[in-house]
Formats: C-alpha cells, structure tokens, sequence
C-alpha cells in the first residue's frame, strides 16, 4: 500500500535520452549511408559484394571474395578511406557543434565559431603560398591543424580577459575578432600569391576526394578522443542550459566546464579541417534537425549528432562526386544546397507537430 | 547554521555590502528586507560563493571559501529571482538538474535521484506534471517546479531571492506557506522579501538592510514601524497592527494628491 505510489512516482521521473526506436534509426541511417557510399561510383558494387569481399579479407575464414582484383582495390583503396573519412569528419562536426551550442547558449554556433576555420585557413593557404606543398602529403593538413588550434587559443586568451560575469559572451565576440583578423591575414597571403589561388579554393572548398587511410589515421584519434568526451558531457550540458550562475550554484565548475568542452571540441574539428578543409552547415544543422525531431536534451542532441552527422555527410560526399561525375562538386555546395532547404522543411512540419 | 561576520561585497569599487554580521539558526526562516539596492541579493549571492567577498562567511561551521563547489552545492540551494528555466525541458529532467552535486562528475542519474526528484514533486504536487515541458506551465506553477529542483537538491539551507515576485496575491501565500512548510520538516531558510506585510507574516525574524549594512533586526513589530520605512524606504506607510499581525499599508502623500508638488512636464 505504501510502496505502491512511490515506485510509481518514480517511474514518471526519467530524463529523455535517446529512445530505442530512434536509436534503431539513426544507426540504420548511418549503416545505410556507409553501404551507399561504399557501393555507388563509377564501378557499382552490391551490398553481397561489398560484404562478401568485406569478409573475405578476414584471415582464417576463407571466405571466396566475389569481386574482381580490380573492384576489390577499388573497394578497400579508393572508396573506403573516404567514406570512413567522410563519417569521421561528419560525425565530429556535428558533435562539435552541438556542444558548441550547448557551451554558449547559441543556437546559431557552429564548430567555427571561435576561429578554428581562420586558424586553419590561414595555416593552410601560408603552407601553400610559401611552402609550395601540393594538396596531398602531411604539411598541409599540419599547417591547418597548427593554425586552427592556434586561433582558438588566441580567442580564449583574448576573451578571458573580460572577467568572468561576461565569460561566455565575451568569448564568442573575441572568435569574431580572430576570425576577421586572421581571414584578413589570409586573403592578403592569397591576394599577393595568386598564383596559388586555385589550390588555396580547392582546400577551403572542402572534400575528400584525395582521402587516404593515411588521413583516416591522422584524424581517427582526435575524433574518437573528442567525440567520447563531449558524449559523456551530454548531462552536463543540459545543467548548462540553466544559466553559468545558476549552474555554478548546483555545484557545476563553469568556467572548467567550459575550457574542456571547447578543448575536445576545437581539437576534433581542427583535425576534421585538417584532412578535408571547411565544410559548412553540417555542425549547425544536424544537431538541430534532432533536437527538431527527437528532443532537445542534450542527452540525445549529443549522441545522435555524431551518428547522423556522420550518415549525412557519407551521402553528401556521394552526390559530390556523382552528380557531375566524372568531375567533382565541392562538399560544401552540396551540404549547403541539400541541408537549407531540408532544413527549411524540418523546421515547417516539427511546428505543425507540436 | 549561517553565521556571517563583517561580510563586504563589492563591485567595481563600489560597496553591495558593507559589515553585514548575521547568524541564522538551523530551522530558522530569517527574511532580509531593505530598498531597491539595499545589498539582499548580494548577500545571498556571496553565501552560494557566487560574488567574491571579504569577512567571513560559515555554514556549519565550515568557511564557504573553503568549500568546493559541489560541497557547497550540497549544503545551500538558492533560488535566483528570475530562474532560467528553458521552456523544452519537462519538469522531471528540471527538477533532476537539481541532484547535480550528488553525482559524480560523468554520472547519469541513478535509483536514489530519481528517488530524491520523485519526494520533492509529490511534496510540492507536481507529480502529475512530471514530464510536461516548462514552457506549458503557469506562473505559479514554475515557481512551485523551482522549489522542486531545489528540494530534489537535498539540501539543509534554502536560500530564496523574491520567492513572490510575478505571482499573484494569493500564489504569493501558497508559496510562502509552502516554504513554511518545509522549514518545519528541518529546512533553514534565509530568503530575500519585497512584499512587507507577508515578509513580517512569515519570518521569524527580519533584518532590513540599507545601502549594504544592517540597519534594523528583529520582529516584525520592531522592525517594520513606520519611522523605519519612512527613513529607509522614503515612503509614506501606516503600520496596522493586530492580532494577526503587522500590515504595511501604503500611502498616498497628500502633496502628490493636491498637485502642489508633482513634477510637472514643460518644456
């Protein structure tokens, strides 16, 4: 009799996280996206194929490999490395920009909002201009992880010296500021060196098409390493939303908080930058088409941004390299045009659902 | 439970608070009360560790600058004026913000918070609202959803900056009666009050606070007269006094009324 109504009072209390249904969703998406991008080109390769052979290069299990030498390079040493490629900078992307949102209270933040783009904009372009290094090899992707970090480093020592009432907002006005310095260095670098121009466009455009299991494993650990951190963050976020001061009261150490999450974040988008340069869009509207769809708690904006992000920008490399195949769109065209308007229609039915 | 000596607070220079000495005894309810700027909010805001001061400040006899966060967090909850309260948050995941200083730094919430939030909502009967969003609910109703995450934080002192501001007269008295309430289940209570007559209503003491330092402390018939409001408040009040209590009752001056010296609007 008195038992009773507290179990059940307990029951009512429960903190939305990710659903089983949406969690069976977004990792059927991201599957989908992979054997999609695995399997459409130039040569088509079923799903058998791609399992087949998949499995046949298991040692010990001397399975046949149904596909020719030819596609099975294909496969593993073209297409795969970008694909895993793509998955890892889409799904970092994502996940930086939820907690950048998070962190600053700014639906409107991406994972460039204080200076990682500049940063590693200005250290590839003086890479190119001055070092004549080629869009492939380590110098380049160095050069635009170095600067990316850099900025963001300049950014916070510019906006700690605010105070700390204003921490947060002072912050994204010091990014403002790095950013239009460095973007100003930048074009000034590219102006006198214009002979370059057309590398310089390539690597800010952004893509994948010189995607190597090289990059893949420059890039796995810095995005494995983040990503896990801003994930196990995800309740912390949620007591952010409630205010520095109010969060500081429930016993939260803002200011720590907050350097650590912008420290993963910043070192995982530096390094998606870093290998595949500056794709726009994917930070801001993944995590908002789930908080649009599924919830906004940060307990599942977090996790399902890394999954999804990842499963979209696979099919956004996809369309960048078929539509005008055999030559290639620039990724960031294709996440732009795809996302605003898909966007756009989240937006108008998620309003007609609540 | 509180004891606070010479506390200072001060901003760009400028003094919140001057000297503020006050103890506060567990299950006490102690109101501060003083004009716009008196120093209320900021001697609550010191006692949370959230504005640096000087003098000391214990709770429990342990210094608040000695105390980490969390610790602090465990033994102080504080009620802001104007709480942020996002309006896609449901009650429940609201009210379980509050059991933050209990988990460990990566933690989910476990049996016992659920538990902690699960009491705090049948106490303050939003049991029923548990996964309504706040932005659905009333004015009454998130002040009571306030109080929740504050109970479900488990602990011994309550701090409350204007518990009534923006609720109408008679949510203003289920609110305070509610505070009383739990002040008699072993809560302390140190809140600040604009409202007088319910101020001197609930209390068990008041202390009226004046350009930062304490000009006033007792009961309310020794702190609520009408040459105290006159000198702190400049206004013009009668004290009613009876065996329900003291009123405050403003009133009009009878220059304003008749004309002779309001401001008048020229060119």
């Amino acid at each position: 009799m008195v038992a009773e109504p507290v179990t059940n009072a307990e029951a009512a209390v429960r903190a939305r996280g990710v659903s089983r249904p949406w969690r069976l969703i977004a990792g059927a998406f991201l599957a989908g996206s992979l054997l999609v991008g695995l399997g459409v080109g130039p040569v088509g390769i079923d799903v058998g194929g791609i399992v087949g052979s998949g499995l046949a290069h298991i040692p010990f299990l001397h399975v046949h490999n149904p596909l020719s030498t030819l596609d099975d390079a294909v496969l593993w040493q073209i297409r795969a490395p970008r694909v895993v490629l793509a998955a890892l900078v889409g799904g970092m992307l994502a996940v930086a920009g939820s907690s950048y949102q998070g962190v600053f209270r700014n639906p409107l933040a991406d994972p460039y909002l204080l200076g990682v783009a500049a940063g590693s904009g200005l250290g590839a372009t003086l890479a190119i201009a001055y070092g004549h290094v080629g869009r492939t090899g380590w110098l380049l992707p160095l050069a635009a992880f170095v600067g990316g970090l850099a900025a963001v480093a300049g950014t916070y020592v510019l906006g700690r010296s605010a105070g700390p009432a204003r921490a947060a907002r002072s912050l994204v006005l010091a990014g403002v500021t790095v950013t239009l310095f460095l973007t100003a260095i930048q074009t000034f670098v590219q102006q006198q060196h214009s002979d370059t121009l057309r590398d310089v466009y390539a690597w800010l455009l952004g893509g994948f098409s010189t995607a190597t299991w090289g990059q893949v494993a420059v890039a796995a650990p810095y995005v494995a390493v983040s990503s896990t951190a801003i994930v196990l963050h995800r309740r912390l976020l949620d007591v952010l939303s409630v205010g520095d001061e109010e969060a500081a009261s429930l016993g939260v150490d803002v200011p720590r908080l907050r350097l650590l999450l912008v420290v993963a974040a910043t070192a995982g988008t530096a390094a998606a930058v870093a290998v595949s340069g500056l794709i726009a869009f994917v930070g801001i509207i993944v995590p908002h088409t789930i908080r649009l769809l599924v919830s906004t708690s940060y307990r599942a904006v977090v996790p399902l941004s890394l999954v999804v992000g990842a499963g979209f920008l696979v099919l956004a490399d996809v369309l960048a390299r078929t539509v005008v195949s055999p030559a290639e769109l620039p990724i960031g065209v294709v996440t732009a045009f795809f996302g605003a308007p898909f966007f756009a229609i989240v937006l108008r039915t998620s309003r007609s659902m609540r | 439970m509180i004891e606070l000596r010479e506390l200072v607070v001060r901003f760009d220079g400028a003094y919140a608070v001057r000297d503020v000495s006050l103890d506060v005894a567990a299950d006490e309810w102690v109101m501060l009360i003083g004009p716009n700027g008196a120093g209320k909010t900021s001697v609550l805001r010191a006692l949370c560790g959230l504005v640096p001061f000087a003098g000391g400040a214990e709770i429990g006899g342990s210094d608040v600058r000695r105390l980490r966060r969390r610790e602090l967090a465990r033994l102080i909850s504080f009620v802001p004026q104007t709480p942020v309260m996002p309006p896609e948050l449901t009650v429940a995941e609201y009210a379980l913000l509050g059991r933050t200083p209990h988990l460990g730094h990566l933690a989910a919430e476990g049996r016992t918070d659920r538990q902690a939030v699960a009491r705090a909502l049948e106490r303050l009967d939003l049991l029923a609202f548990a996964e309504r969003g706040l932005g659905s609910l009333s004015g009454g109703e998130l002040q009571r959803v306030v109080l929740a995450r504050a109970l479900a934080q488990e602990a011994p002192i309550l701090l409350l900056d204007e518990p009534t501001t923006s609720l109408d007269l008679g949510r203003q008295q289920q609110v305070l009666e509610l505070v009383d309430e739990l002040r008699r289940d072993g809560l302390t209570v140190l809140s600040t009050m604009h409202d007088l007559t319910l101020a001197g209503q609930y209390a068990d003491r008041l202390v009226l606070l004046d350009r930062g330092s304490i000009v006033a402390e007792g009961g309310p018939g020794d702190v609520l007269s009408a040459e105290n409001l006159s000198a702190f408040y400049r206004a013009d009040v009668r004290v009613v006094v009876d065996d329900g209590g003291v009123y405050v009752v403003p009133r009009r001056r009878a220059t304003v009324r008749d004309g002779v010296s309001a401001p008048r609007m020229t060119d």
